[in-house]
């Protein structure tokens, strides 16, 4: 799965407690580039493998950077955060995935509002990077802890000149609510809101958006992990096959289609993308766990097709014949 | 593209051996067809499909036809105002693109915070700065890059739906571009029989508002033109519309020069800057009397023809001659 390997160039702390790390291509070729608002999925030593915004505007880009928050691993972290910032030094590898764009600037916006909570910065750094470049009229309200804001200077910098009313930051919650009411009600027609930061902040955003009579397709937000196919659990598969039949084990990452393949089945397929229809299986047991475009909603509720590409279990077993 | 070709029988050689026929069973219907980009698919005759962008004997004919036909008719190209940096993206794209399938006709080479850009095969050495229209010598970056491809190229940005808001087509097969500009995807894809019954376009839709950067989706599309008419737009229709009329009333052999086989290779791509989907659309064309000349594709060829519905024989304008296309190629065989 790794399609990147890149070499670890620089570490700095940006402000206490926040680690932004640059990151280069292992064997000096360029990195490919990505639309402002992409993450980058990173295989650290840890084990794990956590999304990260890049922060850079994304034109044939020289290096990643991506800036971490430290979450101790008892404080709701995931182990990824500690592992940055425990154990990471220059020169050290990691792999990645191609960059994953699911929080991009929207091309026709008249002015983009763009609103960060803490390290929710990131993605709002790319996004005022590419509006340099491109001369974007921009609005930035910015909540962090007292001391905490990242990247403050290089916001600041950034939107001071670029048309539109600039950078505000606030560091208390009533401020920011206040602030935001105001905010949300003074923007000129074809405005689009951009949210990053805690949970509990975009969704008091989007709210207070949606009450002052936003239409939902001018609100951004990005969570990680929403847009791409999560590696799903672990199942068994039960294949017919020419009279004969074989159970084999599908494991988390890896889809029905590669596992059948690896064990040399035959399977014709195509986009592999749960798009083109070309590898349906029929299903004679278990409940299939449908992720595809191509089945409608009737033959998915049906359950006795599954396309092999996207789809997996919903639960322990699935029974398939070729 | 292995130089200038000699002789006719050269260049047709060579437009074979590259072809990409496009039959995978004897019968044809609408589908999402889509499959990732770059990979070569073997033909009877040859072999197509390694690179996104593909230069042949063709390159300077159909860059000089496209150069005139934009002289003639400056409404096959166009960018809309939020598409500049798409449109920076698409040139950026295409021309590593090029560098990378055709490293010894095409280079592109950073330089300083600008970069270099140079065409063997047309004298072309360009120093420009991303984003800086002014120094590019034409009038926009896809202006440009449209003098350096074949494809033909529209840029789709993406909202709630994906939108037809820039591109340059002058090789349009019985649509106008001009018209489709600021259209959605599926408003565009409206005409097109059976695929909405069968879901193809929502699909396609769905599929292309999910595409990433870096990875490249192709499909194929086919038609019939008679003659070796690159641009058969809507704009163009009294030329082109009374042949189709007039084809089938000419002798065999004629009709075997004349009626083209017309495939098009679609390249899909999220572009990664501006997060636009860039579509480029390849036109190759073989006449009937060189399919014919090689044996599975001239069976095939007539097995799709003759059973190919009426509606959709109707709706790719060959319903008057298909009949006659497949028996020509039917009786066409070794004897």
């Amino acid at each position: 799965m790794t399609a990147l390997e890149l070499v670890i160039t620089d570490i700095a702390e940006e402000v206490p407690g926040i680690r932004s790390v640059t990151l280069e291509a292992a064997d000096g070729a360029p990195l490919p580039g990505y639309v402002p608002g992409s993450h980058v999925v990173l295989e650290l030593g840890c084990g794990r493998r956590n999304a990260y915004s890049l922060t850079g505007d994304g034109v044939d880009p020289a290096a990643y950077r991506i800036s971490v928050l430290h979450v101790p691993a008892g404080a709701g972290g995931n182990g990824g955060s500690e592992w940055i910032h425990r154990e990471l030094t220059p020169g050290t590898k990691v792999g990645a995935l191609l960059p994953r764009s699911a929080f991009p600037p929207v091309a026709r916006a008249r002015r983009h509002l763009l609103i960060a909570g803490g390290i929710g910065v990131t993605p709002i750094l790319s996004h005022l990077r590419a509006a340099r470049r491109w001369g974007r009229e921009v609005q930035v309200l910015y909540t962090f802890r007292p001391g905490r804001g990242a990247h403050l200077d290089d916001i600041e910098d950034l939107a001071g000149g670029l048309p539109g009313p600039g950078l505000e930051t606030c560091t208390e919650r009533e401020a920011f609510t206040r602030r935001l009411d105001t905010v949300l009600a003074e923007q000129p027609i074809g405005t689009h809101l951009y949210v990053c930061g805690p949970g509990p902040m975009m969704d008091a955003t989007l709210a207070a958006a949606a009450a002052a009579g936003w239409p939902d397709s001018r609100l951004h937000s990005e969570r990680f992990g929403a847009d791409a196919l999560a590696p799903g659990e672990p199942f068994t598969v039960t294949v017919t096959h020419a009279g004969n039949r074989r159970e084999l084990t599908v494991p988390s990452g890896v889809s029905l289609l590669e596992t059948l393949e690896r064990t040399g089945l035959d399977v014709p397929n195509m986009c592999r993308q749960g798009v083109c229809g070309e590898c349906r299986l029929t299903v004679g047991g278990g409940t299939p766990l449908h992720r595809d475009l191509y089945l409608s909603d009737d033959e998915k509720a049906a359950g006795d097709a599954v396309m092999a590409c996207v789809s997996r279990a919903d639960g322990p077993t699935l029974e398939v014949s070729l | 593209m292995s130089g200038v070709p000699r002789t006719q029988a050269d260049r047709l050689d060579e437009l074979t051996a590259r072809f990409p026929f496009p039959f995978t069973d004897d019968t044809y219907r609408y589908s999402t067809n889509v499959q990732p980009a770059g990979v070569p698919v073997p033909t009877a005759q040859g072999q197509w499909g390694e690179a996104v962008v593909d230069v042949d004997v063709e390159y300077r004919t159909e860059l000089a036809e496209r150069a005139a036909i934009l002289r003639r008719d400056p409404s096959r190209q166009a960018v809309s105002p939020h598409m500049r940096p798409a449109a920076w993206d698409a040139m950026l794209t295409l021309m590593r693109e090029l560098s990378a399938a055709y490293p010894e006709w095409f280079t592109l080479d950073r330089l300083g915070e600008g970069y270099r850009w140079r065409n063997a095969v047309l004298g072309d050495d360009v120093d420009f700065r991303y984003g800086d229209d002014a120094s590019l010598p034409a009038s926009d970056p896809l202006a440009y890059i449209g003098s350096q491809v074949q494809e033909d190229i529209v840029l789709l940005d993406q909202r709630e739906q994906l939108y037809a808001d820039a591109g340059v087509v002058t090789f349009a097969a019985d649509w106008s571009f001009g018209f489709d500009l600021g259209m959605s995807f599926l408003e565009i894809h409206g005409p097109v029989p059976r695929i909405h019954s069968e879901r193809i376009i929502t699909r396609a839709h769905d599929f292309l508002m999910r595409l990433q950067p870096h990875q490249p989706y192709r499909r194929t599309n086919w038609t019939l033109t008679v003659g070796r008419r690159l641009d058969v737009s809507t704009e163009t229709y009294p030329g082109w519309g009374p042949e189709r009329a007039m084809v089938s009333a000419v002798d065999d052999e004629l009709f075997g020069a004349l009626v083209h086989l017309r495939v098009e290779v679609q390249h899909l791509i999220r572009l990664p800057d501006s997060g636009a989907v860039m579509f480029l659309i390849r036109t190759h064309m073989l006449p009937l009397e060189q399919i014919a000349t090689v044996e599975p594709w001239r069976e095939r060829t007539a097995s799709v023809l003759a059973e190919l519905p009426d509606d959709m024989a109707d709706y790719k304008g060959l319903i008057t001659y298909r009949e006659r296309a497949a028996e020509w190629l039917g009786t066409a065989g070794p004897t």
